[in-house]
């Protein structure tokens, strides 16, 4: 099962990458109004 | 930086219009194909003799169509408009745009002759030999490009859900798409796996359900999540709901691949990782099932009057069966009657057909008529009987498969007092045949609401123009 050698760092790269993108989005301010967001499509266009 | 977009007053909905309207025309073939091989597993001999209409070519062709040509052209067509109108901003480049759009045509139409000529890799899903994967991997680069160009570029500061589910779909396809088509090419269409064994059904089955997960999933997620709250004029139910389901969605899908291998050579320990985190994935799938359908939460009576409403809660409705049979079939105890069955293609078309292709073309008739500067669909009358044959045929379909699948894996397992097997493989076949034809049956109706979806298309365009929206002033910013 040698393949697991590259599909499981391959993998905890990924989970990195995405807590990465998780972390961005907490801290850099997606979620600050969310209520409003959801809201938001429905004003446009 | 300041970037050539930013300055643009109007939206490019040109390639928004081109991908829409292939996305019928692709839906229509794919059917079509899918129709035929339907018929020569009923009728084997149907086309006998003729190589290039075998089924064994033919089966690739059904796939690639249904899901990178039908389903492509949607996902990439309306995450283009989708991600242009929460972003409030043109796309990145309409030159890379055009590119993502012809390229597009040209892997579809190579597949299309590729695939009857018998070329391919045999890993299902990723049949297209390795000079199609190169020119896959060139469009989708663009692809991104311009996606989270759109995104870095926008002129809101929040970036609405949808887009976190359609960036999701490209990021994982690009990786999905690279690491399982490794190969070392022999010849100009003729390639082999860098993968061998166990080793290369394990690439390809964590290739295969991350296909399912990230393309089949979480880009129509996308798609839902901007076209319901719009088609239903609310909000989504809870958008803190949406973005807890997104994070636990794409981190639990990637380790559900070994379902795919019960009871093979695989190990044993990864056969259960595979299990567990299928079943764990039944939460966050439910979550926006749950939060698409009770948008309409104190607007049910909008499903009365609205077919194309129904066609996407409807599809939500499949996509929360598909959910929770999914990961029932992913029991192992439960894999060792299905699998090999005809119940895992009525799995298959539950989520395909219902989840998929109803919010296709739900999304599709909200988004035709504005392309075109129309009010709605040419002939709503038209939208309605296509809900009715899309949902009937899809349950007809799916009712024989389950019942076909159930059968096969009963007869297969029947053991008489003796030990010896109660039944030959070919009395299950036989014993299969009227499913096979009822099957059918389920899929011309799903058919013929596709062909009318074609023709009230044809009219919608037909009677429209094709109209240049500006992009609203600059809100004050989130």
């Amino acid at each position: 099962m040698e393949i697991l050698y590259l599909l499981i760092p391959l993998s905890v790269m990924l989970v990195f990458f995405i807590l990465g993108g998780l972390w961005w989005a907490i801290y850099r301010g997606q979620f600050e109004d969310i209520d409003a967001e959801g809201e938001r499509i429905l004003h446009q266009d | 930086m300041k970037f050539a977009n930013t300055q643009a007053t109007t939206y490019n909905d040109t390639v928004v219009r081109q991908f829409a309207i292939m996305t019928v025309v692709w839906g229509v073939v794919g059917t079509l194909v899918g129709l035929i091989i339907a018929a020569q597993l009923a009728w084997p001999d149907l086309i006998a003799g003729v190589s290039w209409l075998s089924f064994g070519r033919l089966r690739p062709l059904h796939t690639n169509a249904v899901i990178f040509a039908f389903g492509g052209c949607g996902l990439i067509g309306t995450s283009f408009y989708v991600v242009q109108r929460t972003c409030q901003v043109r796309l990145f480049s309409d030159k890379l745009a055009a590119f993502v759009f012809w390229g597009w045509q040209a892997v579809i139409v190579a597949a299309a002759i590729s695939l009857p000529l018998g070329f391919t890799q045999g890993k299902e899903y990723a049949e297209l030999e390795w000079p199609i994967d190169i020119l896959i991997t060139l469009v989708w680069v663009a692809y991104a490009f311009v996606f989270f160009g759109t995104v870095g570029t926008r002129k809101v500061k929040h970036i609405y859900v949808a887009n976190w589910f359609y960036g999701a779909f490209i990021i994982a396809i690009a990786l999905l798409h690279v690491v399982n088509n490794a190969a070392i090419p022999v010849g100009f269409m003729k390639s082999y796996s860098a993968y061998a064994g166990v080793q290369d059904a394990m690439v390809q089955w964590w290739y295969g359900h991350n296909a399912v997960g990230f393309l089949l999933t979480a880009g129509f997620l996308g798609m839902m999540y901007y076209f319901i709250p719009k088609q239903a004029e609310r909000p989504i139910y809870s958008y803190r709901l949406s973005i807890v389901h997104f994070w636990a969605l794409i981190f639990t899908y990637m380790w559900a691949g070994p379902h795919h291998l019960h009871y093979t050579a695989l190990p044993d320990w990864t056969q259960s990782v595979g299990m567990v985190f299928s079943l764990i994935l039944l939460a966050p799938s439910w979550g926006g099932m749950i939060n698409g359908i009770m948008t309409l939460s104190g607007a049910w009576h909008k499903l009365r009057d609205d077919p194309i409403l129904r066609f996407l809660i409807v599809s939500l409705s499949f996509y929360g069966m598909s959910t929770f049979e999914g990961p029932m079939m992913a029991i192992k105890t439960v894999n060792a009657l299905s699998h090999y069955t005809d119940w895992t293609i009525g799995h298959v078309h539950s989520g395909a057909l219902g989840w998929v292709g109803l919010v296709t073309i739900g999304s599709m008739y909200y988004l035709i008529p504005r392309l075109f500067g129309q009010k709605q669909m040419y002939s709503m009358k038209a939208v309605e009987i296509h809900f009715w044959t899309a949902t009937i045929g899809i349950v007809i379909y799916i009712a024989a498969m389950w019942i076909a699948g159930v059968m096969q894996g009963l007869m297969w397992r029947a053991v008489n007092p003796d030990g010896t097997l109660t039944y030959t493989f070919v009395e299950s076949v036989k014993a299969t045949f009227p499913f096979y034809v009822l099957r059918l049956m389920g899929g011309l109706l799903y058919f013929g609401g596709m062909l009318m979806m074609l023709w009230n298309t044809f009219k919608t365009a037909t009677a429209g123009r094709m109209v240049i929206i500006d992009i609203p002033p600059a809100a004050a910013h989130a």
